[in-house]
């Protein structure tokens, strides 16, 4: 158990370290502006005065240390500065995309990860039939489809000639559970769609790669029958990769949904992010950076201490 | 009995006359499409001229250097009397552009003598790995051969907006009047175009890395590895917009921006793959007579590293190129009004509520975004059969 704790206590002092890396890298890609942020803003239009303004006002007049202390304190405060498109507060216009972002990612993780998993272990218990070749080239094939024609194929069939679903998820922080879950089912199905594949055929492969062990063929040779096998002798051993790919999948979801949020209109952060890139907003696209960056960074690290924390080996050291 | 008589037509040397007289009537073809455009841009004409002596000595080199037949020979000079039957019949679009017709000449031939080359191992392919191959094939000769195949010009305004199929516009015209199908293969060049040179560089940083880390060890793997570490920490759609906002989104910007994040992929891999024949006798040999790194890498790594980096890089062209896409497609990527799949599809997205009305009309913006889907599915394809084949020559004894 001291063990464990001491490799879970390592990878996340080793998690914190990269996210200071990550922050440092987000903050300094600025200094690869030719001249700097305030020049660069205003173009064309630069004066002396309007420069010496605009830097005193951005605080660039400080040394870069400073201002990225006061930068990551304010982060971690929920103080994230102002927009210079619109001047308003970067916590204000992120909070309630963030909360939106949130919401669509869970919902299509909580379709996809039960569905993937069913699938995955109902493709290695049937391997090689009809079933499991058909899984196979659908999910070889949704992967290898950029996610926008996944979208617009969805909302072809599904919105314009089915109508059962809004084409553009318009949601707003009145709206009841049930309506947000039906306005959001596009934009979610896309996704579970984009992640599904992966998540399946790992799931089928780590549980095949287990089934030519001695134990397995003993269980086999006992008489139980082919579920049973499956389901109570190889899926417990192979949950720790199962698990890791799930939540390398969830990471994915953050950040694969900004493209299926520009296809739906969906008032989330990635929209605001690609927004604020071409109006070049630097200072929200470093914000929203950071939160994704932050969140995968975190899910990775979960990925890591949770498949530490399913191996039995270590859990149950001799 | 199709298949003795095949082997028996591998085994015949066939007469070298034909193959001279194909590649003398190639030279003076390709002679020809360049003097007629000696008028309206000398100096291209002349380097197209002094290129194609170069080509005809390559080509008769490379020819009598292959494993001969008189089947591999029949099919080499027929499809290139195809090409130049088509080129002659369709000459003023040819000899417009007889930079793009030498090229596509190019291709035609070097694929037909690859075919030749490996007929063993692609006759026993998959139909999938064939499908994945014809159209790989089908669109690098698209793109290679664009200006040519487009009816029309890349920016031109032709018509009125949103055009229906057929008549002068053959699949109608996109939200600011152009051609559609002009611009679709004209995507196919830039966005295939800048996606493989994207994949190119990606590998040339990330391989010569991976190796120098595998084969120094020491600190010098120590800081790659971690500077790899860092930037594979933040996901790459994120870090390649952070970039893409401060320096811009010109395509050599672009280019440099996916390449440096993608090689840290094909880093890991190729360090893997290092590690694992540094440590081999041979290499040690070669250390001993005291080559230098490059050598080491060159000529003692890097072949024994071939066939795991070759798949990797299909499945790295497919990911750059579905990258690039989606760049393009959020209006970040390849900027107007150079034509490309992710934009067109961004552009004339709207149109996708008018299916039920008018099924060609809702349909236009799909058509790049399968352009892009069936694209990667080909590469997918080959891909699975090429690692498949060196994967199964090693576990098949």
């Amino acid at each position: 158990m001291e063990k464990i704790l001491k490799m879970v206590a390592q990878r996340l002092a080793l998690g914190l370290l990269t996210l200071f890396v990550v922050s440092l890298i987000i903050f300094l890609a600025v200094e690869l502006l030719p001249g700097d942020l305030a020049e660069a803003l205003l173009g064309q239009s630069a004066t002396p005065e309007t420069v010496a303004a605009i830097r005193r006002e951005l605080k660039l007049d400080l040394p870069m240390h400073e201002r990225y202390v006061s930068w990551l304190w304010g982060i971690l405060q929920g103080d994230m500065g102002r927009s210079l498109a619109n001047q308003r507060e970067i916590s204000e216009l992120i909070g309630g995309r963030l909360a939106n972002t949130l919401f669509l990612a869970l919902f299509a993780a909580f379709v996809s990860v039960p569905l993937a998993l069913t699938l995955g272990v109902l493709a290695a218990l049937y391997r090689n039939s009809i079933y499991d070749r058909v899984v196979n080239a659908v999910t070889l094939s949704s992967i290898s489809f950029p996610e926008f024609f996944v979208a617009y194929i969805l909302v072809l069939l599904l919105a314009v000639v089915l109508g059962w679903f809004p084409a553009i998820s318009n949601v707003s922080d009145d709206l009841g559970f049930w309506e947000r879950i039906y306005r959001t089912a596009l934009p979610a199905l896309t996704l579970t769609l984009v992640v599904i594949a992966h998540m399946m055929r790992m799931t089928r492969a780590a549980i095949i790669s287990l089934l030519a062990s001695p134990y397995i063929e003993m269980a086999n040779l006992k008489g139980l029958t082919r579920t049973h096998v499956i389901v109570h002798h190889a899926l417990p051993n192979a949950l720790a990769p199962i698990i890791n790919v799930v939540v390398i999948n969830l990471a994915y979801l953050i950040v694969g949904v900004i493209v299926v949020e520009v296809v739906f209109v969906y008032p989330g952060l990635g929209q605001l992010l690609v927004d604020s890139v071409s109006k070049r907003d630097i200072p929200v696209v470093q914000a929203s950076c950071m939160i994704f960056a932050a969140t995968y960074i975190l899910l990775n690290l979960t990925a890591d201490v949770l498949s530490i924390m399913t191996n039995p080996r270590l859990m149950h050291p001799r | 009995m199709a298949v003795t008589t095949l082997e028996s037509a591998l085994a015949t040397q066939p007469s070298p006359w034909a193959s001279r007289l194909a590649v003398a009537a190639v030279h003076f073809f390709v002679l020809v499409l360049f003097l007629e455009s000696l008028r309206d841009n000398t100096w291209w004409a002349i380097l197209g001229i002094l290129l194609i002596h170069v080509y005809s000595v390559l080509m008769l080199r490379f020819w009598s250097n292959l494993e001969r037949s008189t089947a591999g020979d029949t099919l080499i000079v027929t499809l290139t009397l195809e090409y130049v039957l088509i080129a002659v019949l369709f000459w003023d679009r040819f000899s417009a552009w007889p930079w793009s017709a030498f090229f596509g000449l190019f291709l035609v031939q070097a694929c037909a003598c690859l075919v030749v080359r490996f007929w063993r191992e692609l006759s026993k392919a998959p139909p999938t790995a064939w499908f994945g191959l014809v159209v790989i094939l089908l669109y690098v000769l698209v793109a290679a051969t664009a200006p040519i195949i487009a009816p029309f010009t890349e920016t031109e305004i032709v018509g009125a907006e949103y055009e229906l199929w057929g008549g002068q516009f053959l699949l109608g015209t996109d939200n600011l009047g152009r051609d559609m199908l002009t611009r679709l293969v004209y995507g196919a060049r830039n966005t295939i175009g800048i996606a493989f040179v994207a994949t190119c560089l990606a590998f040339f940083i990330g391989a010569f890395g991976g190796f120098m880390a595998a084969a120094l060890g020491g600190w010098v793997d120590m800081i790659l590895g971690r500077v790899v570490d860092v930037l594979m920490a933040i996901p790459s759609l994120i870090f390649a917009l952070l970039l893409l906002t401060i320096l811009g989104t010109s395509i050599p910007v672009l280019i440099v921006i996916i390449a440096v994040l993608d090689s840290t992929r094909v880093f890991r891999l190729a360090r893997a793959v290092g590690m694992n024949i540094v440590v081999m006798d041979f290499v040690e040999v070669a250390r001993l007579r005291g080559e230098g790194l490059w050598w080491v890498i060159r000529r003692e790594v890097l072949p024994n590293a071939m066939p795991p980096l070759v798949a990797e890089f299909g499945l790295r062209f497919c990911f750059v190129f579905l990258f690039l896409s989606a760049l393009s497609f959020l209006g970040l990527g390849i900027q107007p009004p150079t034509a490309d799949w992710g934009s067109m599809v961004r552009d004339n997205a709207t149109l996708i509520s008018f299916v039920v009305d008018d099924f060609q009309l809702g349909i236009m913006p799909l058509l790049p975004a399968a352009a892009i889907a069936l694209l990667t599915v080909g590469v997918n394809f080959v891909v699975d059969w090429f690692l498949h084949k060196t994967s199964g020559l090693r576990d098949d004894h």
